[in-house]
């Protein structure tokens, strides 16, 4: 009888080749974990090359996913189990495992050949060296394919859903149901009856071998973790981010216009809106990145809510043109996806390195607020939070991203659309004589009329201007009221901003941790080791980095140390040093991987040590 | 921006008609026009505001793009909605508002550094697309804005302060170029003979999708008499639809087509009455006019057709695009479709 233990969290990494379907296995766990009520967070991880060589390391395809009955922040640093589709992803993965983790290999491909090509000189299931992790190694390939036998596929087709067989056993061991997993099946291969038949057999026969074989010893039940009521799906950044533009532009009652130009990792973007076309969401996939937001930027000039998605490289050369909506004052939102640069750089992996140039890559004085999302859901409040600005007071708005908040996937509540604000267009639609394209109004905000309005044609452009007429001018003193109109119109943005709070449980911690968009996850998780350690840890989060939030100043003098941890080489300690003049430490790591939350966690607890022995 | 009013057809189909008529005085902004004495800018200005109350459109729905140049000036000058861009960009923000809003009607104005250098990949995409505007690019083979440096268009051999030792660089053929990319609508005018625009500005503004009119300009303080080998009797080549292709004084030149398929130039006596070739702008295949084009002496200049050269109807990107996407009565029903996306597929209750 096999033994049923529960435990409060778990983390999980598939994987395999690229092409052994690793992200739709974990996607599929995910989802039937979301059923089953646990928080989650998840990492894919996959290589920049779409096929590389079969059973290399480089062609390692992974997908991690951290469960548990309390709220989680990070993907897990350490994976407690470890599903190995071949030799590479053993040889890839094993070294992070827990120590007395499990693994669960797929045996078909362990053979000499194989073994040597990923550098075993013999193989790690016949000796030792696995001796301090459980370790179940089963020839699932060989049984998926006897599962689907039935169903006439090709050697190659049945060897396939090895991946199928692989989750039902999992969904077995943690205790999960595979009835959303089989009606997934069922509508993704609807039209393909011996395919969809042949999973749903192998996604059976793996949860049936676990069931009836005994095979292994413990299974495992993981509590549903405490949620706001409500209706509840799982959601990606990317899918999140597309989603806020959705949200956005229908609570400003504008049509949204998407022009993007597909980039990794932001290409998800795009699709999603391109499939969208049942909300009315309109998609263009220019010619190039330029044409991408100038196109975008034709559209708000013409009346919707213009957008654009990208990373890095497209940001460098949507540069010119966000210049351009900054003086001609239009909405726009951009959507920056960031991975690690510079150049094509790691185009799959993720960092936080474009914060400089979302705050200073224009040239000119050419302010621009600046959002950073914190999770996965956030991309969709951080996204519609910017649309609201953007169309409020007639702006380009940044959105940054990342690569692992946009591929990474956590429970969301779907909310009600009129529990979101209204945006209030302010549009003039009058021509009683008065309209004056660059009145501004207490916001700063100028008077917006769109093409189409009777009485009210005009013209706008780069070049600078006479206040409220809007008229060409080189005047020195109307140049330098218009910058200062422009910068005091973005510093204003405060009144929107809410005041960072900070988190500080014993009320007396001398040492401030300060995050920033996506290292919110590892810096919560990382502060909850430090606690349950008895050190002293106070926490505060940036969302918004321009305008920053009106009390940041007041909240960094207050802590002996300020700690910012990032992925770059310091790039909003830099902005906290210029702006306040505080001595803010930097705490950097650019290794194309969310922050370490244990790692993070070891050296808060050193400097708190320090500052005690003071 | 549902229309209740009567609008135009072809081209402009979907914007809506003005009530009463309009004048040339309509379309003028008051702007003082600030090109240099002389400049070939200002005859295509008075054309253009000519013809805008032909169109019957109203001055709101009319809407004048442009990038980065002399020429592009252009908007501040016309009573309607203008946004003056940046450097080679009109056509991909001209995109935009196109797609967005069919009751406008959507004109670019650009030039030769300006369509073919800087945004030479925005230029061929659209016309590619076929996206509805009517491009109107002022080539005046130099860099004026700047201060005269040679052009994509400007000559080989061409000494300018770029190029003391002469450009070595080959000039765009425009028309060929449109051609090239798929244009459906491709012409060329001069800024100097107020019919033949009139007449062009008008087709090119009928027909739905990209136009695309060259206009030769002159430049009088950087190159200035850039088109004067055009007037010799034998320089210009007028292409009529349907009519045969003779020109040179009496029209006694003609145009014929060799075994081989290409264009010679010839005396209609040599050529023969019967053996002229007759101009069809309205043929699916695009190879005779990429043959006519091919008749421009793109460094000398001392030969150049005008006139349409091509005027065909394709599939317009905008309109399709449009015919892909939801449209709701009202905004609930809108709001409902948004509610139905962000649930998707796979929710749960907690």
């Amino acid at each position: 009888m096999t033994q049923v233990s529960t435990i409060d969290h778990v983390v999980i990494r598939f994987s395999g080749d690229s092409g052994d379907g690793m992200q739709l296995t974990g996607d599929r766990f995910t989802q039937d974990t979301a059923i089953a009520g646990n928080d989650f967070v998840t990492l894919p991880d996959y290589p920049a090359e779409i096929r590389a060589p079969a059973g290399t390391v480089a062609g390692v395809s992974s997908f991690q996913v951290h469960f548990a009955e309390y709220d989680v922040h990070t993907p897990g640093d350490h994976p407690d189990v470890l599903v190995a589709m071949n030799p590479a992803a053993l040889k890839a993965n094993i070294d992070t495992l827990t120590v007395g983790g499990i693994v669960i290999v797929d045996t078909a491909d362990f053979n000499p050949r194989a073994l040597t090509r990923v550098g075993y000189d013999e193989n790690p299931l016949e000796n030792d060296s696995l001796s301090k992790y459980q370790v179940y190694a089963f020839d699932l390939t060989a049984a998926a394919t006897a599962a689907v036998e039935p169903y006439g596929l090709s050697r190659k087709d049945a060897a396939r859903t090895k991946n199928m067989y692989a989750l039902g056993l999992l969904n077995w061991m943690y205790s999960r149901s595979i009835e959303g997993s089989i009606a997934f099946l069922n509508r993704k291969f609807a039209k393909r009856p011996e395919i969809r038949d042949a999973n749903i057999a192998a996604l059976t026969a793996g949860y049936n071998f676990g069931e009836t074989s005994e095979a292994i010893a413990v299974r495992y039940e993981v509590a549903s973790a405490p949620a706001t009521t409500g209706t509840y799906r799982q959601i990606t950044g990317n899918r999140a981010a597309a989603y806020g533009l959705v949200a956005g532009a229908a609570r400003a009652d504008l049509p949204l216009y998407l022009g993007a130009y597909p980039i990794t990792p932001a290409t998800e973007i795009l699709q999603y809106l391109a499939s969208a076309k049942s909300a009315g969401v309109m998609t263009y996939q220019a010619e190039d990145e330029i044409a991408a937001v100038g196109a975008a930027l034709g559209a708000s000039f013409a009346g919707c809510l213009g957008a654009t998605s990208t990373s890095g490289p497209g940001l460098a050369l949507k540069a010119e043109t966000l210049g351009l909506a900054v003086i001609s004052e239009l909405p726009l939102v951009v959507i920056d996806v960031q991975r690690g640069g510079p150049s094509t750089g790691l185009p799959t992996k993720t960092e936080q390195s474009d914060l400089n140039i979302a705050m200073f890559g224009r040239h000119g004085e050419s302010p621009m607020p600046v959002i950073a999302a914190q999770s996965p859901s956030d991309c969709f409040a951080a996204t519609f939070e910017a649309c609201k600005v953007a169309v409020e007071y007639r702006t380009p708005v940044l959105v940054l991203t990342d690569g692992y908040l946009g591929n990474g996937a956590e429970p969301w509540r779907v909310p009600e659309l009129d529990e979101l604000p209204k945006i209030e267009t302010n549009l003039t639609t009058e021509a009683d004589g008065t309209y004056l394209p660059y009145a501004r109004d207490e916001k700063g905000a100028r008077a917006w009329a769109i093409p189409g309005t009777p009485g009210l044609t005009h013209r706008i452009g780069g070049l600078e201007k006479a206040p409220d007429t809007g008229a060409v001018s080189y005047d020195a003193d109307h140049h330098e009221i218009q910058v200062l109109a422009r910068a005091a119109k973005v510093a204003g943005i405060v009144s929107e901003v809410p005041d960072v709070v900070v988190d500080d449980p014993s009320g007396d911690a001398k040492v401030l941790v300060l995050g920033w968009g996506s290292t919110f996850g590892p810096v919560q998780a990382a502060a909850r080791y430090v606690r349950n350690s008895g050190r002293k840890l106070a926490t505060a989060h940036l969302r918004w980095i321009n305008p920053l939030p009106a009390n940041l100043g007041e909240v960094l003098a207050a802590y002996d140390r300020v700690i910012v941890p990032e992925m770059n080489l310091g790039q909003l300690a830099m902005l906290l040093r210029s702006t306040y003049l505080i001595n803010v430490e930097s705490y950097t790591k650019v290794r194309g991987m969310p922050l370490r939350q244990s790692e993070l966690a070891d050296d808060l607890n050193a400097i708190i040590d320090e500052e005690a022995a003071k | 921006m549902t229309a209740t009013v009567p609008t135009a057809l072809g081209g402009l189909s979907g914007v809506p008609l003005a009530l009463n008529p309009l004048t040339r005085k309509d379309f003028t902004s008051p702007a003082d026009v600030r090109w240099c004495p002389g400049c070939g800018d200002y005859p295509v200005l008075a054309a253009f505001q000519g013809v805008m109350p032909d169109l019957g459109i109203r001055n709101e729905n009319l809407v004048v793009i442009s990038g980065i140049g002399c020429s592009s000036r252009f908007p501040y000058y016309v009573e309607s909605y203008g946004f003056h861009s940046i450097h080679g960009r009109a056509p991909a923000i001209a995109s935009g508002v196109a797609m967005s809003r069919p009751d406008l009607a959507v004109f670019v104005i650009t030039g030769d550094g300006d369509a073919l250098s800087i945004g030479g990949n925005h230029l061929i995409h659209a016309i590619r697309r076929n996206i509805n505007m009517t491009i109107l690019l002022f080539n005046n083979r130099i860099y004026g804005l700047t201060k005269g440096q040679y052009s994509p268009t400007s000559e080989q051999g061409k000494v300018t302060k770029s190029s003391p030792m002469g450009s070595v660089d080959h000039p765009f053929n425009p028309v060929a170029l449109a051609l090239g990319a798929g244009g459906t609508f491709v012409a060329r005018t001069l800024d100097s003979n107020r019919a033949h625009f009139t007449e062009v500005l008008k087709a090119a503004a009928a027909h739905r999708g990209t136009s695309l009119v060259e206009i030769y300009q002159n430049c009088v303080i950087f190159n200035d008499g850039a088109y004067d080998p055009l007037k010799a009797a034998d320089g210009m080549i007028k292409l009529v639809h349907g009519q045969p292709i003779t020109y040179g004084a009496d029209n006694a030149m003609g145009v014929t087509r060799l075994a081989d398929g290409s264009l010679a130039t010839a005396p209609v006596a040599e050529i023969g009455e019967a053996n002229l070739l007759v101009h069809d702008a309205h043929a699916d295949n695009p190879q005779l006019a990429f043959a006519l084009a091919q008749l421009t002496e793109s460094n000398s200049l001392e030969r150049a057709p005008i006139g349409i050269f091509r005027d065909v109807e394709r599939p317009v990107y905008d309109d399709m695009a449009r015919a892909q996407i939801a449209t709701f009565d009202d905004e609930s029903a809108k709001l409902t479709a948004v509610s139905k996306l962000l649930k998707g597929g796979d929710t749960w209750q907690q």
